[in-house]
């Protein structure tokens, strides 16, 4: 007697895509990576909030981290620009055509130093993408030089301390208006996946600070921002959940604990409360929260800032929501009338 | 000089043939003191009258207090170059009123404020002495409107000194303040106030007058930006980021007006433009690549210190294949000091512009018209080489006034260029090419294929966009051949694309030996040095260059005659060396002549280089 066996379909998501078709090339950073951990997450979290991957725009500037946009999506186009400059260039693509989802990928080097300047205008204007900072303290390309999130008293594999204060990406966003701010670490997927999705589900810029040791420049005793000093500090300010704007919402939370928090794409995001009335939506207690775990070097993750509801970039500059590169050639040159009306006006 | 000597000079002057329709104005006020409304009421009113007429405003990097000045050529030969003598003065500003008075021509006519005395200062010019600050407050009784329109005081003398048409001031007040009844009348009462002062109490002595003729009838008057921003509009760009720097941020300015009326969807009311004033150059040319890459057509607008900044996103432009318009309205030099004049400064650096190879497409506007069908036309190029084109007008192209014909409707529809934007049409270059690989020069001339993102839903139709290290199909790579490969294809697309860049405008077959080379804003005093060396018996072929990379006619230009004058604006003739690289076998045949005082070029510069070389 012989059976027959329905070949194995693999699971599909809400779009009728399955996992691989968010995959990008192999990775080519060091064994160990953490970016090609949070590279795995933002792959998962493309396949579950089920975003058509040809839509997806994959920006970048240079460094580790840039390399990475390579590694997920490979459905979707890639642009890796100059050094610190990705801000710029993804701000004109999703200007002329806001139906892309713009994920950026950019390391603590090309955003806290070289790129500072484009980082802090793209949240002022709060163009629509989510923004990833893969984040180890060290440049790693040039192998092992103090970036400008190198915690003061941390130390080099050569030895040199750094003495100089570190530039705090989310309190600057917070600071400059930025309304969906996370701060999380590699080696917690499960925080990492939740606060992605939420970020692909809001409008405007999503920042996410993500701790990612560098396993060959800073993964040493002295070292703030290596595995062991991150597992050990690591500290959640929230439990995370979230119903993506496709699945029926279960009502079945305590407000008391937990704050829900319905976000542009009709999403919730649900915080499960860990430090006692904590308000995400609270940008002074946002603030505080940045300015405490300082004080007391504590390594602070969750949703730090919320702010759904506020106007993104497009909508700031009267773009409407067909994409400006839909437009048709013919109704891009005014008519004779036009012409004749402008020389008119200077006889 | 003797008394007799002085009386002889004051009837010569006096007794001159009159000068119809052929002499500069030259006034001198201080920056910030309104005079702009009085002095391009006075040069409309001459084009009214059917004079050709040109405006130059020589003004300093400065809000309020510092010299300037505005010089109007009129001219019945239709010159319209900067002209060096000065006919008449109009002296306003007490700083610089007897450094002014110094540099007028002999048989100059003098208007000045009658406090400032300056009758003594030479014996050789006509003064009229007019006491503008006493009738100011006779004409103006609001306080706080007589700074502005004493301004008004000098136009009314001069129409009185030169016989400009009353009817004439009146329109074209009407036009400058756009109707508006209160302005319309202080104004022209300032005005007839000092016409009328003049008439009871001067004396006409100076041989200029301006006389009715027939040379503007349907002309326009423009500005340089004015006229380059309409051509971008009308070359549907849909994307400007733009950082203010002068002398661009009027065409930025000029292109927001208009698209901001005559670029809305009908159906939708939506803008088909979307602006960004960026924070800095670097992040205007990177937004203009990100909004290129996803399939707009995207400029940027700047001057020399902008282009320096954006030389590294220049360059990655160029490699990764991204198209881009940038419009540099070239000035002196860096940072401060004469950010305010005009200079051919960055030929060089932007044809070159990148680390690594690379070599760029250059317009070089010689006209406002040219401004406007140029701009178009880089928007075409663009798409067409998928690369970044740069239109080099200066300031004094982009910021002065200047006569033209009403500019042509476009005949020609747009160019995208080599775009796969359907699933139809990317399965059609599939079947026909076997693959889709990004950067593969499947027709041979140079250009490969592109597709942009979010448009069709195939692996097959996404690509990577990287700087120099990529194979044939936009993938990574450091292979030594892929490298080659691929700038040796950017180098053939260059070669094509002098078949399609705008060739130079050739004056030749006189059998003259002799031959001129200019490009941009020099044509005007080119064209004029030409007419008057012919006067004197000096004959010359002229090529006026229209674009970089060169065309072949360039190089036939020099080897069909014995010396060729190279005209640049600029201190190392930066022109002239690209050339000597060009036609490197006749090099010696060329000979620079270089005017780098920030001033316009003027015909007598060319004439006095030419004469000067053709002694040696």
């Amino acid at each position: 007697m012989s059976s027959v066996t329905a070949p194995k379909t693999p699971p599909t998501n809400h779009i009728g895509l399955s996992a691989k078709d968010y995959a990008g090339k192999k990775s080519t950073l060091c064994v160990g990576c953490g970016h090609d951990v949070i590279t795995r997450q933002i792959t998962q979290a493309l396949y579950e909030m089920a975003i058509p991957p040809y839509r997806v725009a994959k920006m970048s500037g240079i460094g580790c981290s840039s390399k990475t946009t390579a590694y997920f999506a490979e459905r979707g186009h890639g642009f890796n620009g100059v050094h610190g400059r990705m801000p710029a260039v993804t701000t004109g693509a999703v200007m002329v055509n806001p139906s892309l989802t713009a994920i950026g990928v950019s390391g603590d080097g090309d955003t806290a130093s070289i790129g500072t300047g484009q980082f802090v205008h793209l949240l002022r204007r709060n163009v629509p993408m989510v923004y990833i900072v893969e984040n180890n303290g060290v440049y790693g390309l040039t192998k092992g030089q103090f970036s400008a999130t190198a915690d003061v008293g941390s130390r080099l594999k050569t030895g040199v301390v750094n003495e100089l204060p570190s530039i705090d990406l989310c309190a600057m966003a917070i600071e400059l208006g930025c309304g969906y701010v996370a701060r999380s670490f590699s080696g917690d997927m499960k925080q990492l996946l939740g606060l992605l999705k939420g970020a692909l589900a809001h409008r405007g810029t999503a920042l996410l600070d993500v701790i990612s040791p560098c396993v060959t420049f800073n993964n040493h005793e002295a070292s703030t921002k290596s595995y062991k000093w991150a597992k050990d500090h690591e500290t959640p300010i929230q439990e995370i959940g979230f119903v993506p704007y496709f699945e029926e919402i279960v009502v079945d939370y305590d407000p008391g604990t937990t704050q829900d928090i319905e976000l542009h794409d009709g999403s919730h995001i649900r915080l499960r409360k860990l430090r006692e009335d904590y308000d995400a939506t609270n940008r002074v207690q946002a603030l505080t929260l940045c300015q405490e775990s300082h004080a007391q070097q504590e390594f602070l993750t969750g949703l730090i800032y919320v702010e759904p509801a506020k106007k993104d970039f497009l909508e700031l500059s009267g773009i409407g929501p067909e994409p400006l590169v839909a437009v048709a050639d013919d109704r891009l040159r005014p008519s004779r009338e036009a012409l004749e009306e402008i020389m008119q006006a200077l006889k | 000089m003797s008394t007799a000597v002085l009386e002889e000079k004051r009837a010569e002057a006096s007794g001159r043939p009159p000068v119809i329709n052929d002499f500069s104005i030259h006034v001198a006020t201080a920056n910030g003191s309104g005079s702009q409304s009085s002095n391009s009421i006075l040069m409309r009113a001459i084009f009214q009258m059917g004079i050709p007429v040109s405006g130059k405003n020589l003004f300093p990097s400065n809000i309020q207090g510092l010299p300037t000045w505005f010089t109007i050529r009129a001219s019945k030969e239709g010159f319209i170059a900067r002209r060096r003598d000065i006919g008449v003065l109009i002296c306003m500003n007490p700083e610089t009123a007897h450094e002014d008075v110094r540099t007028v021509a002999p048989g100059a006519a003098v208007i000045y404020e009658e406090s400032l005395q300056l009758d003594g200062l030479r014996q050789d010019v006509l003064f009229y002495p007019v006491p503008f600050q006493k009738l100011v407050l006779e004409l103006v009784h609001d306080g706080k409107l007589r700074r502005l329109a004493v301004n008004m005081i000098y136009v009314g003398v001069a129409v009185w000194l030169l016989g400009i048409d009353m009817a004439e001031i009146e329109q074209a007040v009407a036009k400058q303040f756009k109707n508006k009844e209160k302005a319309v009348e202080i104004n022209m009462k300032a005005i007839r106030g000092g016409f009328e002062w003049a008439e009871k109490n001067l004396t006409k002595r100076d041989p200029f007058r301006l006389e009715r003729m027939n040379g503007t009838a349907g002309k326009i008057i423009i500005e340089g930006n004015a006229a380059t921003a309409i051509g971008c509009m009308m070359g549907g760009v849909q994307f400007l980021s733009w950082y203010p720097i002068t002398p661009s941020s009027s065409l930025a300015e000029a292109l927001i007006d208009y698209s901001g009326k005559h670029r809305i969807h009908p159906e939708t009311g939506q803008p088909t433009i979307a602006i960004v004033q960026a924070e800095d150059e670097l992040a205007a040319l990177g937004m203009v690549l990100g909004a290129g890459w996803a399939g707009a057509r995207a400029m940027t607008t700047t001057s020399g210190p902008g282009i320096s900044l954006m030389s590294e996103f220049a360059g990655l432009g160029y490699y990764a294949e991204v198209p881009a318009v940038i419009i540099d309205v070239q000035r002196v030099g860096p940072s401060t000091g004469l950010p305010t004049r005009t200079m051919q400064g960055d030929i060089t650096s932007t044809y070159y512009l990148s680390h690594g190879d690379a070599r760029h497409i250059l317009l070089l506007p010689g006209s406002v018209e040219e401004c406007y069908t140029m701009a178009m036309a880089a928007f075409d190029l663009a798409e067409r080489f998928q690369t970044p084109v740069f239109v080099m007008t200066d300031l004094d192209l982009g910021m002065n006034n200047w006569m033209a014909d009403p500019f042509p409707y476009p005949e020609k529809p747009i160019d995208r260029g080599k775009v796969l934007r359907t699933r139809a049409e990317f399965e059609a270059h599939v079947a026909k090419f076997k693959e889709f690989a990004r950067y593969r020069d499947v027709d041979g001339d140079g250009i490969p294929y592109r597709t942009l993102p979010g448009f069709i839903d195939l692996p097959a139709a996404a690509f990577f966009t990287r700087g120099s290290g990529h194979s044939d199909r936009a993938t990574y790579t450091e292979r030594p051949e892929d490298y080659r490969n691929n700038v040796d294809r950017l180098a053939r697309k260059l070669e094509t694309a002098k078949q399609f860049v705008p060739k130079p405008m050739v004056s030749d077959g006189t059998g003259a030996r002799l031959g001129v080379i200019a490009y941009g804003s020099s044509d005007f005093a080119v064209e004029e040095a030409r007419v008057l060396l012919a006067r004197k018996g000096l004959r010359t072929d002229y090529l006026r260059l229209r674009a970089l990379p060169f065309t072949p006619e360039v190089a036939a230009f020099v080897a069909a005659h014995d010396r060729v004058y190279v005209v640049d604006q600029n201190r190392d003739g930066q022109m002239c060396d690209l050339l000597r690289l060009e036609v490197a076998d006749h090099a010696p045949r060329l000979r620079s002549i270089r005017h780098y005082d920030g001033f316009p070029l003027d015909a007598e510069t060319v004439i006095e280089g030419i004469e000067a070389g053709e002694k040696n």
